[in-house]
This record gives structure tokens, sequence and C-alpha cells, in this order.
């Protein structure tokens, strides 16, 4: 199994790419990858069909190691230069890979519009709730009172939960998994990339070296520990309390609903604009 | 310019003709966001676009709307984007992309008196070093300006054209008063209209090295979903688009870059000249300003001062050629801006003669007027 899920994984690998990655050992960022992968291989799209585009993080790094169209673009904009490629391309499958402080705070105006505005992208974000590349920032996910870099006495900000606040801005797929439950974030990723809308997926992963050291979790076992003992799976929490709740997290699909999508309803615009055209406006004969 | 049998001929402002231009030059995406006084031309092509089989969308800042834009380009559609100084500040992360991956756009910049949030609705030169320098790092990058609606037309295919064929963002600096004069305008025939566009890869997949150098500096540019996977980064990269550290890579991207743009300085930099062959005092001038100029020394020439205009159209890369050939011949010479002087440095910059650069300046909203800059040819002249 193991060896057949290995070279599932290298047919997608960039092999002329100069290994080994920039992630450290027992990062979390490999296993999205991994299952971001095998959602594509069971899905059976082309690589020629993919456009993997990132921002700048850790997370940013993983367009360089597959065999896609791969874009790094610049901080928190992922979304925007994916918006543009679909929109000039829509038969291209379109996934934007982005870290929390990429998506949430340098990019987290083009976040909530592109949930708003419903194209069909898939935005994949890693969430260690720190900024690892930099050097352990705290990020707009970091918890309250977790101590950063820039957060020496302790953090004084509340955190955004990403998975809500993609719902709340419109996304009509939205859900939330980790790098523990392996399997479980495949088939969410492969939901997303099947959607037809803008899909999010959150990735709750760790980063020990930056986020965990810092606060009590300095190992990448403790921190997938700590993933198992708090996520708990939508279904079950739909019957919980709001007390047990308390400090835990959903996993799974937060929500899923039809809405139209903005290259269908633009295509719509084209044809009708051509047969409204007005007569007497400019125009090059 | 006039109409000849079959001939359009229509009344425009600055800010359509450059859709014009753009439709004509093959645009088909634009990704804005509304600012004074820019938003006609987001207005116009949110209707035009989907005629043409294009794309419209107002996105959510300029930010994300030259990001949108660079993602069309890499898909394989000529793109564009119209703004304003404040916008244009915020696009400046992402032309600083397009420089380093090499992706044709066009950026317009109807430049409004600044700085901050300045004066919206008057007309300014403010930004000509920001459209130069305006993104973090060595690039090089294309700066052209327009005085007329005629200008708007045919500058703008230019853009698209100087931007696809040398893979690098094309800046248009306009002003507030080209933008919303409306003057007659004639279409040309579309087969006077020359278009270019960018080199596709001839070779299959498996040989293509998408930043590879050649003879042009210019490599072939693949779209994206078409075969041909490869790497589009904004950090320094390899010939294959993979990131690297090694000087003598970084060092050849970083030369290449200018490189090309270097050996492309004769179609590059445009120029107009006006009475110049046998000028005693000369006007540098750009944009709106060489209107005033040009009826300042048709003026001057009729109360015998052998004056001359050198209009720039091409701002940056900076034509030092033709001004240095003005500055050799000239006694003296006169660089009107409303700015507070930025083009009159790099004349001053150039100027190994004995000629006299004054330079003339309005910063409070107002154009400059003939008559101030007819002057300064008699106090130069005599």
């Amino acid at each position: 199994m193991s060896q057949g899920v290995t070279k599932l994984i290298h047919k997608y690998l960039r092999h002329d790419k100069k290994f080994p990655h920039v992630w450290c050992p027992g990062c979390g960022n490999g296993i999205v990858l991994g299952a971001l992968i095998r959602a594509i291989d069971r899905i059976g799209l082309e690589k020629d069909e993919i456009v993997l585009a990132s921002g700048i993080d850790c997370s940013g790094r993983m367009p360089v190691y597959v065999d896609f169209n791969t874009l790094h673009t610049t901080h928190g904009r992922a979304l925007t230069f994916a918006t543009g490629i679909k929109l000039a391309k829509p038969s291209l499958t379109v996934i934007a890979i982005m870290g929390d402080g990429d998506a949430t705070a340098i990019g987290g105006n083009h976040f909530i519009h592109a949930a708003r505005r419903n194209l069909n992208l898939t935005a994949i974000i890693i969430n260690n709730q720190i900024y690892g590349m930099t050097g352990g920032q705290s990020s707009p996910t970091t918890p309250y009172g977790s101590y950063a870099t820039t957060a020496p006495y302790g953090l004084i900000e509340h955190a955004f939960s990403i998975a809500e606040l993609a719902v709340t801005a419109g996304a009509p797929f939205v859900a939330r998994g980790t790098v523990y439950h392996v399997e479980t974030l495949e088939d969410l990723v492969k939901k997303a990339i099947l959607k037809r809308g803008f899909a999010v997926v959150e990735v709750i992963s760790n980063c020990h070296v930056q986020y965990g050291r810092r606060n009590n979790m300095g190992d990448p076992v403790t921190m997938m520990k700590w993933m198992r003992d708090h996520a708990i799976r939508v279904e079950k929490a739909s019957s919980m309390s709001i007390d047990d709740m308390e400090g835990k997290f959903t996993i799974g699909v937060l929500a899923d609903v039809e809405k139209p999508i903005y290259t269908e309803e633009y295509q719509k615009i084209r044809e009708g604009a051509i047969k409204r055209r007005p007569a007497g406006g400019p125009g090059h004969g | 310019m006039s109409a000849r049998k079959g001939q359009k001929r229509v009344l425009l402002q600055g800010n359509e003709a450059i859709v014009e231009g753009a439709l004509a030059a093959g645009c088909r995406f634009f990704a804005g966001y509304p600012i004074t006084p820019a938003s006609e031309i987001a207005e116009l092509l949110s209707m035009r676009l989907p005629l043409a089989g294009g794309t419209f969308i107002q996105m959510e800042d300029e930010i994300a709307s030259i990001g949108a834009v660079i993602g069309a380009s890499l898909a394989g559609v000529k793109s564009m984007t119209a703004t304003s100084g404040p916008g244009f500040s915020l696009m400046q992360e992402n032309l600083g992309f397009a420089c380093m991956a090499e992706v044709p756009c066009v950026i317009v910049n109807v430049m409004r008196g600044g700085p901050s949030t300045g004066l919206p609705t008057n007309p300014s030169q403010g930004d000509v070093m920001q459209a130069r320098w305006g993104t973090h790092g060595d690039h090089p990058v294309i700066v052209l300006s327009v005085s007329t609606v005629q200008d708007c037309f045919e500058i703008t295919i230019l853009a698209f054209n100087l931007s696809e064929k040398y893979r690098v963002p094309v800046i248009i600096l306009s002003d507030a008063v080209v933008a919303h004069t409306r003057e007659v305008f004639t279409f040309p025939h579309a087969r006077e209209i020359q278009i270019v566009d960018r080199a596709l890869p001839s070779m299959p997949p498996e040989w293509y090295i998408p930043y590879e150098d050649s003879p042009s500096g210019v490599p072939p540019m693949a779209p994206f979903g078409e075969g041909y996977r490869y790497h589009v980064t904004g950090l320094v990269h390899d010939v294959r688009g993979f990131p690297t550290q090694r000087p003598e890579e970084i060092k050849a991207l970083i030369n290449r870059l200018f490189r090309k743009i270097t050996q492309g300085f004769h179609e590059i930099q445009k120029v107009q000249r006006f009475m110049l062959d046998d000028a005693d005092v000369s006007v540098i001038a750009y944009g709106s300003v060489s209107r005033a100029a040009r009826q300042a020394v048709k003026e001057a020439r009729r109360e015998g001062v052998r004056a001359g205009l050198l209009q720039l159209i091409t701002l940056f890369p900076f034509p030092r050629s033709s001004v240095e050939s003005v500055l050799k011949q000239c006694r003296g010479v006169v660089v009107p801006e409303m700015n507070v002087g930025q083009i009159s440095r790099e004349v001053k910059r150039v100027n190994r003669w004995e000629c006299k650069v004054e330079k003339y300046n309005r910063v409070d909203g107002r154009l400059i007027t003939p008559k101030q800059i007819r002057q300064l040819i008699f106090k130069l002249g005599t």
C-alpha cells in the first residue's frame, strides 16, 4: 500500500527540481500535498488541466514541486491571480494554496471577495496558526494568549476562524480538516475540487518549530495528538452542547450549497449583450 | 488626421479612445477598481468586452485588479487595467511581479494631483518617476505618455505591442485633461493597424525552457493549460523558472531583463519632433503640456524666434539620444511640467553641452498655458 501511494505521488512530482524541499522535518505541508495529489489522481484530472497557484509562505513553495501549471504569486494575492486565470480559461481547474497569514491577513480582502464572487476555484488554506517562514510571528489565527516572536508576553488579539469566515462571506462549499485525519482530508479536498463554485478547505496543520515550541507542543506528535483530541466531526458536533464544544473545533463539510457561478453567468452576459447590442453606441467598425 | 472615404469619424474623450485602442490591439481582459479620473475606461469596457468575447471584472481593490490582469495574461489573453495615482501606488507590488516573471500587461495611469488622495479631478504629471521606479528593486519597464485623443488610441496599441514583444508591463501616463477632453477622432482602417502578439513556443513541451536566453533576450511564452507545464514565480529564478540563489544565475536573469529592453531602444523610444531642424531654443514636453508647448513654439516662430518642440512619447527608457541631439543643437531648452520637476532632472542629467536647461513647473492643479511657455522661450532666445 505505502509503496503504491509513493509511486502515485512520484507520478506528479517534478523530478528535475532540486529536492529536498524547504519544509522542516515533520511539517504538515507534505501531508496536505499528498492529499491534494491523491485527490487529483482519484478524480482523474490531467496535469495540463490543473493550475496550482500559491502566495508567499511555507506553503507557497508547494507549486515548485508538482508537475502542473504552477504559479508562485505575491504575498496574499494567490486568489487574485487565480481569478484572472480562471476567467481567461474557465476550462482549467484552478487551485489556490495559501497559509493562514497569507489568506486572512494580507490576503483577507481577496479571500472574502473571492468567496462572495463565486468563481469555480478551490482554495486550500493551511492553518498552522503562525507565520512560519518569517520566524514565528503571530498570525490572525494564533490563539488568544499564545506566545509568538511578536507576542513575547502573550497574544492579546482574538483569532479568526477561517472556515466560519468563508461561510459568512458566502462561499458555497466550506470544509475543515486536519493533517492528522489524513483520509478525511483527501476526501474533503476531492469534494472541494469537484464542487462547482468557490470551495474552501481549511486544513489545521502543525508548525511545531515556530508555534509548538513556544506553546508547550514542541514536536509534531504532540501537535497531532492535540488535533486528534480537539477535532469534532460536524455530524457529532450538532448534538453537542456549547459547553462541550468549548476549545474544540469542527471538521468535515461545514457548508455545501448551490449558487450561480461567475464564469457561467458571464457567458450569459456575453450572449445576451450581443443580442441587445446598443445600436447608437460607440463601436469600432 | 483627415478622414478618408469609409473611415469613421467620431467625437471621443481620451479615456474612450484608450478603450478603442485596447480593443483594436486585441485586449480581451480588463480588471479594475473605480477611481477618478480613470473610471470611464472601466465603465466602457464593462459594456464592450463581452461583445468582443472578452471579460471585464471589477475587483475588490487595485492590488487584486493587477493580480487578475497578470493571471489572465498568463493564460494567454491580452490584459489591461486602468487607475489613477492612489490605485497606481497599490499596483506597484504586482507590477514588479509582472517585470520579474515577464508577463505582458498594460497599466493606464490617468494622473491626478498628489500626493495621497490629492486632487482627484485636476490634472498633474506627478507620477512620472513613480511609473519608472515605483516598484521595488532594479527592474525594466516601459512608460509612454499621451497628449491627444488620437494619441490615446495609437499609443494604447503601441503599449500592447511593446508589452507583447518584450514581455514587460507597459505603463501609459495620461492625465485628467487628456482623459476628459473630447476631440474628433478618426478610426484608422483595420488593415492600417499593426498588431504584435507575444511569441509562442515553437518547440514541443519537453524541449521548452521557459526563461532561456536568446539573442533577443525575450523567451517565447507558453499560455497555461496548453501542455507546457512550467513554474512562474516572483522569486529570482533559473532558466527553468525555479527559485535560485546562485550568483551566476541571479546575474544572468537581471542582466537579461535589462538587455532585452536596451536592445529594443530603437523601436521603444518614441518622440515627435516639431520645428526642430533649425531650432535655437526648444521645449521638451510630454502629455497635455506638449499641446501648450506646440502652440507656444508656433507663436514664438511668428515673433522671429527659432523655436522647436521635442515631444516625448516614451518617457522610459528615457529617449536619451533624441534629447541629446536637441541639447547639442540649442542654446536653451525649457522643460515645462505639471509637477515640481521630474523629467527636467533626466534632461539635466544627460546635458553635457553649453545648453541652458530651464524647468518650469505648475503644481496648482491648473494647466500650463502657451503664454507661459512662450515667455520662457523668449527669455532663453534673447
